[in-house]
């Protein structure tokens, strides 16, 4: 497997804002660089498109900063076509080892592409991890019923093809995503009944110097507030989905006041009926589990991620790991795209041995960067989970969507099974052991299994492979002969 | 929504012939030419299962596509021939 | 803070740790469980809890799981659904003639032992297990293979332990013995000083470095072991199946890699594949080799495998011990000192025997089997030389 023509100075993990940036930087730096990506087309979560293959609409209007993408991809594909970068799509980097080089094993997606050629081995001598992020979820009574989505799920879907999953949408949470998402209903033609913000917003008072600091975020909100007044959405603060209602198909939410602490207070249920869709969305969860098999040293942020430490030059506590986006703390796109850069100059730039020079794009970037952190900060403390929000739970209610573990057996568990962290509460109920390994409950699990310590969430987060891979793909070429 | 020109695409879901678009995903396939928004059932309470986290994350929305089991529907494209089969439940 | 003395001190509170408690505190002992981390933490949960008669050779083990077996189907049968206690039956493959001689030799040396086996043809083997390959050309079934969820049994033992009277303590590292002379007295611990009249190392593949802290050698050292965990399927594989090879590697003192195929079903659904198994020490790098050997052997005894998916693989630090005998009882090079560890990858399956038979010879009982072969005696009675490797 040791292959030198697997071995690359640069493996970029990730398409999205941060890879793309980086993979750009690094190849135009003159590394000899591999973008690994599990999608088969560029864009990550955030510049999720249509399939380029098959469709003429214009992306750009389902998007922010689309000429920023434009930017990247065309300098990605430039170096591919100029031999300077080799694009793996469809690739999953299910296992990766740190050491000089890195080793990477890469499962090909079984949705794209077929799984006979088994895993490829990869070695690079410095990686850029861009992993990105999924919605963050928490569970509510019926959040299982068909017409409940993420909301980014809803943004997604509507993304790439380019009409919405449902004509009257109720969407609840925390944070301005929730916004975004409304905005992605409302310009594809359906309505938005309600958006549940659980926060009260004050905590954005005193810390209006780090909005100040990000105008471009300003002006998106100021776009976001004018839509949705011009559509007449209502927009509820420290209002909640508690409830979710319907037989085969969500088609109602109970909707409740909370008080400080996330509890709903009693007689301030309100019922929104003939909904055909509901968008949930918690903040997000970066995507961590590379990074935790390469060892790298973590904390929690602001908003209670599990996320890795960087240095200014984006490079982890592995040496030769560096990392760009969410990973690093959920900061949105900008700040994604001002890391990838940094890293993939500094990876790049490091090649001759020296320090690579500071070029005044460079610096921008890391202005950016600091404006940008600071902002998400800011965000986070303005937006917290309503820490009482298992009390918006019936005992039917299911915690583990794919084990359907129930909330009465959960509370069971934790009150008699010292299943009061999280890895007792997995093995004593199954929370987290099917096929989502614990991504959409997650978030419950860490909240009911009180633990604030990053090195409990790192051992929940150690899944191994990355995604669920065939025994096909994992036994190799030989794997075909023995049917 | 805006509709460009489009190519339409014929796919069989649990044997029926299905027409859709090009680019079209097998889920978004399954809402909007069948306006399903349920195609698997959980192995335990029997209950429906459709798009939930839309983007690979939640393995929720299984299907059966040309005989190879358990993909993520909301990732799979649909092409021309295409075999999709679902879980088919009562509503 | 000064905790006052308990009769037992049990370090490690894994499946075997856990049965000692529960058996202890049910006999009127006052019992205390230290752990450095949380219950079921090191192998009890990365293993796949089996209880087999049919990879015994004769000898002392064998008599052990012989003995758990009559707990777990008698004195703890009304508990059976609490850890999902399945009696599902082994079934030994061969795929070939030359390991199918080897097979039945093998089982004339098992029945003489008093293991129960009965040699099945293929169209019975087909009958067992209508998804095996087709390759198969002979089999062997044992109707008292078994299998238990590991951490449901932790995590009810110990519960039933603390309803007994037990104290449990979590994220509590012993740091040192406290003596007095040669006697053992208690333990030091992160949370501070313990005292006990008699201290139990049930500390798995750690269960060297505790022996260490009290100034002996146990060489009971981790044995790495790979399990993969596929996504729920309907029911495709009915009882515990591995291949004829199975045997020798459990039996090996070899250092390299082995894997040989087991597969088996669970109630949840999801069918666990093992196994590998590699001194490696307590080496947490993932070994892709690993993985691909397992990955083909499963295959080839189910090939409708291929096209399943593993949701998650793990790895555990199976208690090795290098005569492949736990080593049970109290320790004559030190007073006060007892062991239950070096279980290997039996320790679910013999935990329950374990626990009752140290109970017995701790209330000063005639114990149901001899403890002697397990004694730690076996091992020099020197303390660890320094700079020595724990095997």
């Amino acid at each position: 497997m040791a292959d030198t023509e697997n071995t690359y100075e640069v493996a970029v993990i990730g398409a999205g804002p941060a890879g793309l940036a980086a993979a750009s930087e690094a190849a135009a730096g003159g590394a000899h660089t591999v973008l690994i990506d599990a999608a088969g087309q560029f864009g990550g979560q955030y510049w999720r498109h249509a399939d380029e293959q098959s469709s003429s609409e214009d992306p750009a209007v389902w998007h922010h900063g689309w000429k920023t993408y434009t930017g990247l991809a065309s300098a990605v594909d430039d170096a591919i076509s100029a031999g300077k970068l080799q694009y793996l799509p469809a690739s999953h980097v299910i296992a990766a080892e740190a050491g000089s080089p890195f080793s990477l094993s890469i499962a090909p997606v079984p949705e794209s592409q077929p799984e006979h050629q088994g895993l490829t081995q990869i070695r690079a001598h410095t990686v850029v991890l861009c992993p990105g992020a999924y919605d963050r979820q928490l569970p509510v009574p019926g959040w299982t019923l068909p017409g409940v989505m993420a909301a980014g799920g809803i943004q997604a879907f509507i993304k790439t093809q380019g009409i919405s999953p449902g004509q009257r949408v109720v969407l609840g949470g925390t944070g301005p995503f929730l916004l975004s998402a409304a905005a992605s209903v409302l310009q594809a033609g359906a309505e938005v009944a309600a958006i549940c913000e659980s926060s009260d917003l004050t905590g954005w008072v005193p810390r209006g110097v780090s909005a100040a600091l990000v105008p471009s975020k300003g002006k998106e909100g100021a776009e976001y507030i004018a839509l949705l007044a011009r559509h007449r959405v209502p927009y509820f603060r420290r209002r909640a989905v508690v409830a979710i209602h319907g037989d085969q198909r969500a088609t109602a939410v109970s909707t409740a006041r909370l008080n400080r602490d996330g509890k709903a207070l009693p007689g301030t249920e309100r019922i929104i009926e003939d909904v055909d869709l509901v968008g949930l969305g918690w903040g997000f969860v970066p995507q961590s589990e590379l990074v935790v098999q390469l060892g790298a040293q973590m904390f929690r942020d602001a908003d209670g991620s599990l996320v890795a430490e960087v240095d200014k030059d984006q490079q982890s506590s592995v040496p030769g790991l560096y990392l760009a986006g969410e990973i690093t703390g959920v900061a949105g796109a900008t700040a994604a795209v001002a890391e990838g850069r940094i890293a993939g100059r500094q990876v790049a730039g490091l090649r001759g041995g020296g320090r690579p020079p500071r070029s005044s794009a460079d610096i921008k970037d890391r202005v950016l960067r600091r404006n940008h952190r600071l902002f998400a900060q800011a965000m986070h403390r303005a937006h917290p989970l309503p820490q009482q929000w298992p009390e918006w739970l019936t005992d039917e209610t299911v915690i583990c969507r794919c084990e359907e573990v129930p909330w009465q057996k959960t509370k069971e568990a934790i009150d008699s099974l010292s299943a009061e962290e999280p890895r007792g509460l997995k093995g004593a109920t199954r929370i987290g052991m099917g096929w989502c390994q614990g991504r959409m409950c997650g978030q419950a699990a860490d909240c009911l299994a009180s633990s604030d310590s990053a090195d409990v969430a790192q051992a929940v987060a150690r899944r191994g492979p990355a995604i669920p891979v065939s025994l096909r793909a994992l036994a190799g070429e030989s794997g075909r002969e023995s049917s | 929504m805006t509709a460009g020109e489009f190519r339409t695409v014929t796919v069989t879901v649990d044997g029926r012939r299905v027409t859709t678009e090009a680019g079209r995903t097998v889920a978004a396939t399954l809402m909007l030419a069948e306006d399903r928004l349920h195609w698997r059932e959980t192995r335990f309470a029997g209950k429906g299962r459709g798009l939930f986290c839309g983007i690979g994350v939640c393995f929720d929305c299984l299907v059966t596509v040309d005989g190879q089991p358990s993909l993520r529907a909301c990732l799979v494209q649909v092409a021309e021939g295409m075999s999709i089969e679902t879980e088919p439940m009562d509503g | 803070m000064q905790s006052s003395p308990s009769d037992v001190l049990i370090i490690g509170s894994g499946a075997v740790g856990a049965a000692v408690a529960f058996f202890c505190a049910k006999a009127g002992l006052s019992v205390r469980v230290v752990d450095k981390g949380r219950p079921g933490g090191g192998t009890s949960s990365r293993c796949e809890g089996n209880l087999l008669v049919s990879d015994k050779e004769h000898g002392p083990e064998l008599d052990l799981a012989n003995y758990s077996l009559g707990l777990w189907r008698g004195e703890l049968a009304e508990f059976a659904h609490l850890w999902e206690f399945e009696n599902k039956g082994g079934i030994i493959v061969a795929s070939q003639e030359s390991s199918m001689a080897s097979l039945q030799r093998a089982l004339q040396v098992q029945r003489q032992h008093g293991i129960e086996v009965e040699e099945i043809d293929v169209p019975g083997l087909k009958e067992l297990e209508p998804n095996v390959t087709d390759q198969a050309v002979g089999a062997a079934f044992y109707p008292d293979d078994c299998q238990v969820m590991p951490m449901l049994l932790t995590a009810h033992l110990l519960r039933m332990a603390r309803e007994a009277g037990a104290e449990l303590l979590f994220d509590t590292e012993v740091t040192g013995m406290v003596r007095t002379g040669d006697q053992i007295q208690g333990v030091r611990t992160s949370q501070g000083t313990y005292y006990a009249q008699t201290v139990i190392n049930a500390a798995g593949p750690w269960g060297a470095e505790v022996a260490e802290l009290a100034g002996v050698n146990v060489p009971v050292g981790p044995r790495r072991g790979y399990v993969l965990v596929t996504e729920p399927l309907p029911p495709m594989v009915f009882r515990k199946v591995y291949a004829a090879e199975y045997i020798d590697n459990v039996g090996s003192s070899e250092e390299g890699l082995q894997a040989s195929p087991v597969v088996e079903g669970t109630q949840a659904g999801s069918i666990l594949i093992g196994s590998s198994r590699e001194r490696v020490g307590f080496d947490h790098t993932l070994n892709p080799e690993a993985l691909q050997m397992i990955a083909r052997n499963a295959i080839a005894l189910f090939p409708f495998l291929q096209e399943t998916r593993i949701l998650r693989h793990y790895f555990g630090f199976r208690p090795y011990s290098p005569d492949h005998v736990p080593v049970i009882g109290p320790d004559p090079r030190v007073p006060g000192l007892w062991h239950a560890c070096g279980h290997e990858g039996a320790g679910i399956g013999l935990s329950v025997g374990t626990g009752k038979l140290i109970a017995q010879a701790l209330t000063g009982e005639q114990t149901d089997i001899e403890l002697g072969p397990f004694s730690p005696a076996r091992f020099d009675t020197a303390a660890v030389p320094e700079g020595q490797e724990v095997p």
